[in-house]
């Protein structure tokens, strides 16, 4: 086949943005004296926009490059070139296969065409006839390393980053090539590292060096003469000068090699699932055409690949992802549904942090790492304030000896955060936030002070998760200055942000509500003023019904396994302890006190907190965890136990419920917003699409709604 | 550091012995065509700088990084890619330490040049062992006088003519002044010129100070730059005389007998004698003397004359000693005018070997160590020679001329006219 056969599948994407391949013919240098090798054809990756808009791989693309390639191949045979290599634009060899393209091939064929357009263009790349080289300049994800991996040498700049081979985690296989060559090449246990572990592990990426000392390249030059030096060592290569060392290269038909290849595997399995629970498929995926392909040729695997490719392009898993992934994390949550226009932002040149606890120490820390603004905290008394500064500058300790920080950053740090006795000490601050006693009264005398204190154009903030930032306002004198700004635990790792709008919050405040978020390094989402917010009410309304069916009969590890197919980070009575049952009964309570019997009250849950009892679950002798006799004995059961199946389902329809009436009741702009705070806030997984396309595609929503919170074709097939 | 500079540090105020400086070695870019379709046209002038002292740094393994004293950068227009103090940029930018310092330098056409004589005083007084000295010019991005804001009292005193300030017009001065050099003659320097450049691109004469350089252009990719692009082997004294004489109607400077407007860079590792022993640094050559002169700024082409007749002074050495001149040829004439002052034929085979700037093209500020590459190389081809000179002309009437003496000649390190051994009270009269 050619590239040329698969012209009807590119011309199903009219509009691609095509990242052209231009050829430029280089007399290779001459080493020690020789004569030049000879001509080498260089081709550019390249789609003629700045560095913003990354290089991707359409089907026209791979048309193009595939013609180019086997015109190549051709001008190999005659003998006018000794070598090709690939090359892309300024920050990229090519940042991977066009997602928005791939998700809207809804004809399983025309997946299965995309497939093996795929391997014909890097077959061709393969068996030039002459030496191929890939140049990673930059950026290479995907398909995108692919390339490089299925050309005969690859060199890699010590300035790149974001290699990698993130298709686990975006729902698909490395299916061009690389869950075949990737093994071969640096060795079974780093290709699950890099094909398994990474992309699970919030879709780390390896840089230059990294790439280098796996094996993924044979050799590394510094950005300021990276191509000039590759051409050099390429002409090397040609001329025989230089034979590449591959260490952790493994023949898989040598002896040994089996069992080596089978533990890698079997590692992967496991790792897998640790994080997903095998709630998505693609991650299994992986591992199986690996395990099936040590005993494979390549052409073999290859259509292998291209079948799972094609069935896997159709899941609703991909889809969920690629939405997820495209159009909220990358795109929405850099423009934020109903955030007024930034140009109304106040400046914030110093803050306040009321309290001096261990949420306002994280608090300040952030402030003043991020914003690099004085920060300064008030308590009761010295000594609970310079317990608060003590943390912050422990901490700051701690991210010096990890050399995370230099020495100056943290005396920088360090001087920015100082604490007081007295608010006075906020009488020149723009922004003052407190993170005091939950209690709706304490808050307002906080308020009160504070605000006879500081100027007007003063904005203040609360990190009350449960209680009405409407209330709070009620008394202040300017109550448009009042925000909320609800952070989630822990404050310097998890990414969102609620900025909380309670009725007369005025815009200026909201727009530097937005604006100090981005300065935070956070995805701010509005939200209303309504209880618990987004996040924490739907948790709590899911760990709600996990309680109440545990409350009712269903066996512990029955109700806590239920909801393993949606493969959320944690089980919910592992949430619950983690967040602290404490915390979890006091959230709940305010929302049964708001939605009423949405939100059960447990008893049980009670009786636990009454008897200092922090967690349902304890490791057990034999390395599992169990229900001691002794907590099970405080607690009273019903008799109508539920199946998984009950649990689950009874679970997909109460969220579907509750997300329903949250959007009806305007908490959030769209289910957009709330997919997206569920993956920042609560890490819930891009497979589920955060939460609603997958309340949509196990029908609860229809069930529940009558309707789908997202049409076809947006976080699923069309 | 050596014995000159404690001796220094312990007795100031008595006389210091000068430290021999040397020529380590050179490189340079490909020179390029400035404008749209040259090929550095969308490069930065930093960048090719970059490129030169990385490829030092590679061609001389020996020389740690951080015992480089001091990178100084040439440019004429001091802004943009060209800005904020090139020596340092480039030196961050090339990886060095961030211990080594930098500075820039101007002085026009010889803003390499005074770069190298600028450093290697510093070297001979004992405050560098080793230092980078090197000039850049992208003419594409920075046309001649380009941001340049003529005081007017130039004008208004008369000062200087206003043509002056362009180098063509100065050109067909030189003409004016020296009636036997006619068109006839420049025209034909020229062909003799390209020719001489052409036939050491083919004897590999050229090539090995060349640093190749990547360039990317909007939808056609990556290439690699190994040669220079100004050339035009083949000019025939018909081509040339087909040619406008754009500065003066019926005049004889065109652009085929004048050096083009180019991009390019140029850098080179000067050391102390001592430094070089000290690291296993090649020497290529020895620095005898320099010097400048400034002249009428209407005929600034004049310049190499007087400046070389002081270099001679103070290197106690008359023009005979030379056995190799490495003429910048800005303009024919202003070669022709040079030769024609010290009776030298303009096709002595002393006179750019390997041809010159009206072939390889001037970008200005660049093209003093270009000079120096090339007569460094000649110096290797042909030990019967003892001295040479670099020289060139100078914006606003300078002229710069710089002496070398050659290590391969079997009387290098024996006293004639100024040996190793003089002293600065000497050379500086």
């Amino acid at each position: 086949m050619s590239a040329a056969d698969f012209t009807k599948l590119a011309e199903l994407f009219p509009d691609e943005t095509v990242t052209h391949s231009y050829v430029q013919d280089i007399a290779l240098p001459a080493a020690h004296g020789k004569p030049s090798p000879g001509i080498f054809a260089l081709v550019t990756l390249d789609n003629g926009l700045d560095h913003s808009k990354p290089t991707t791989l359409g089907p026209n693309t791979l048309v193009e490059l595939g013609t180019v390639l086997e015109g190549l191949r051709e001008r190999a045979a005659r003998g006018e070139i000794v070598g090709v290599g690939v090359t892309g634009k300024p920050y990229y060899l090519v940042a991977g296969a066009d997602l928005s393209a791939v998700k809207s091939l809804d004809n399983r064929e025309h997946g299965l065409w995309m497939a093996q357009l795929g391997h014909d263009v890097y077959a061709t790349l393969a068996n030039l006839g002459v030496p191929s080289f890939a140049f990673i300049n930059g950026v290479a994800l995907g398909g995108g390393l692919e390339i490089a991996l299925q050309s005969t040498y690859r060199t890699v700049s010590t300035g790149a980053g974001a290699l990698a081979l993130p298709e686990a985690f975006i729902g698909l296989v490395p299916g061009w090539g690389g869950v075949y060559i990737l093994p071969r090449l640096i060795g079974p246990e780093n290709a699950v590292q890099v094909m398994i572990e990474n992309p699970l592990s919030n879709n780390r990426t390896l840089n230059g060096p990294q790439a280098f000392k796996l094996g993924i390249a044979d050799a590394m030059f510094e950005p300021a003469d990276f191509l000039e030096q590759s051409l050099a060592w390429a002409a090397e290569v040609i001329s025989g000068d230089v034979v590449p060392e591959r260490s952790n290269a493994v023949d898989p038909s040598l002896p040994g090699t089996a069992d080596r290849w089978t533990a890698a595997v079997a590692a992967g399995r496991a790792f897998v699932e640790g994080k997903t629970s095998n709630a998505s498929p693609a991650p299994a995926k992986v591992l199986d055409i690996l395990e099936a392909n040590r005993t494979m040729t390549q052409a073999e695997s290859a259509a292998l690949e291209c079948e799972t490719l094609a069935g896997l392009m159709q899941t609703d898993e991909f889809r969920a992802t690629v939405y997820a992934f495209l159009d909220l994390v990358q795109k929405r949550s850099k423009r934020p549904a109903g955030a007024p226009d930034r140009k109304l932002a106040r400046p914030v040149t110093k803050v306040g942090v009321v309290g001096a606890g261990l949420m306002a120490s994280q608090l300040a820390l952030l402030f003043a790492r991020q914003l690099k603004v004085p920060v300064v905290m008030t308590d009761i008394d010295q000594a609970r304030v310079d317990k608060g500064v003590g943390y912050v500058h422990s901490e700051v300790d701690k991210l010096l000896g990890k050399k995370r920080i230099s020495q100056d950053a943290a005396n920088r740090t360090k001087a920015l955060v100082t604490g007081s006795v007295s608010k006075e000490a906020f009488a020149d601050a723009d922004f003052v936030i407190e993170a005091v006693f939950e209690e709706l009264n304490v808050k307002k005398q906080v308020f009160a002070e504070v605000e006879a204190i500081v100027s007007s154009d003063c904005i203040l903030a609360t990190n009350t998760s449960s209680l009405s930032v409407t209330a709070m306002a009620e008394d202040l004198k300017q109550p448009e200055r009042l925000v909320g700004f609800h952070f989630f635990n822990p404050v310097a790792v998890m990414p969102l942000l609620e900025i909380v709008r309670a009725p007369k919050t005025d815009d200026a405040v909201l727009a530097t509500a937005f604006e100090l978020a981005k300065g935070l390094k956070k995805t701010g989402v509005l939200v209303k003023d309504a209880a618990a917010f987004v996040v924490n009410r739907i948790l709590l309304r899911l760990m709600g019904e996990v309680t109440a069916a545990f409350d009712e009969g269903t066996p512990a590890e029955v109700a806590d396994s239920a909801l393993r197919p949606m493969g959320l980070p944690m089980t919910p009575f592992t949430l619950g302890a983690m967040v602290g049952l404490p915390v979890a009964q006091h959230v709940q309570e305010s929302l049964h006190t708001a939605f009423g019997d949405r939100f059960s009250v447990s008893a049980n849950l009670q009786k636990l907190i009454d008897n200092g009892i922090t967690s349902l679950w304890v490791p057990s002798s034999g390395g599992s965890q169990e229900i001691p006799e002794s907590t099970l004995s405080l607690m009273s059961f019903g008799t109508s136990p539920s199946t998984g199946e009950e649990v689950l389902r009874r679970t997909q329809d109460a969220l579907a419920e509750e997300i329903g009436l949250m959007l009806d009741e305007g908490v959030v702009a769209g289910a957009e917003d709330i997919d997206l705070c569920m993956i920042l806030g609560a890490g819930w997984p891009m497979f589920l699409g955060g939460i609603t396309p997958y309340l949509d595609r196990t029908g609860a929503s229809e069930r529940v709604n009558g309707k789908r919170f997202l049409a076809p074709g947006i976080a699923s097939r069309a | 550091m050596s014995q000159a500079r404690h001796s220094g540090e312990h007795s100031s105020g008595s006389p210091r012995t000068v430290r021999d400086v040397v020529f380590v070695d050179g490189v340079r870019t490909p020179f390029g065509r400035a404008g749209e379709k040259g090929i550095y046209a969308g490069t930065r002038a930093d960048d090719l700088m970059v490129k030169c002292i990385r490829e030092l740094l590679r061609r001389n393994p020996s020389l740690p990084a951080e015992r480089i004293d001091e990178v100084a950068v040439a440019a004429t227009t001091q802004t943009g890619d060209q800005g904020l103090t090139l020596g340092r940029t480039a030196a961050l930018l090339a990886g060095l330490p961030r211990t080594v310092p930098g500075f820039a330098i101007d002085r026009m056409c010889a803003g390499a040049m005074t770069a190298v004589t600028t450093t290697a005083s510093g070297i001979g007084f004992g405050a560098y062992d080793v230092v980078i000295a090197g000039g850049v010019e992208h003419m594409g991005n920075h046309p001649m006088g380009s941001g340049a804001d003529p005081n007017p009292r130039f004008m208004s005193e008369r000062l200087v003519d206003p043509a002056a300030l362009n180098m063509g017009n100065t050109a067909e001065n030189l003409h004016d002044r020296f009636p036997a050099i006619t068109k006839e003659r420049t025209d034909a320097y020229a062909v003799s010129s390209q020719d001489k450049l052409a036939a050491a691109y083919g004897k590999g004469q050229i090539q090995p100070d060349l640093v190749p350089v990547a360039t990317l252009k909007p939808e056609q990719g990556w290439t690699l730059n190994s040669v220079d692009e100004p050339p035009r082997p083949g000019t025939t004294l018909e081509d040339l005389a087909a040619l406008r004489t754009p500065f003066r109607a019926h005049g004889r400077v065109t652009a085929g007998n004048a050096a083009g407007l180019n991009d390019g860079a140029t850098a080179a590792v000067l050391a102390s004698s001592d430094a070089a022993a000290e690291l296993g640094l090649p020497v290529k050559m020895r620095l005898v003397s320099y010097a400048y002169a400034g002249v009428e700024p209407e005929v600034m082409g004049i310049g190499p004359v007087p400046a070389t007749e002081k270099a001679l002074k103070n290197a106690g050495l008359g023009i005979d000693d030379i056995g190799l001149f490495e003429i910048n040829e800005a303009f024919a004439v202003q070669v022709l005018s040079f030769l024609d002052h010290f009776g030298i034929s303009d096709d002595d085979p002393r006179v750019n070997r390997y041809g010159g700037a009206i072939a390889v093209g001037h970008p200005l500020a660049s093209s003093g160590v270009r000079l120096m590459n090339q007569l460094a190389r000649q110096f290797e081809e042909d030990p019967s020679v003892r001295y040479g000179i670099t020289t060139m002309c100078i914006g606003l009437g300078m002229g710069a001329t710089v002496i070398w003496e050659n290590p391969h000649h079997p009387g290098y390190g024996t006293a004639t006219g100024s040996g190793p051994e003089s002293v600065t009270e000497g050379a500086a009269a």
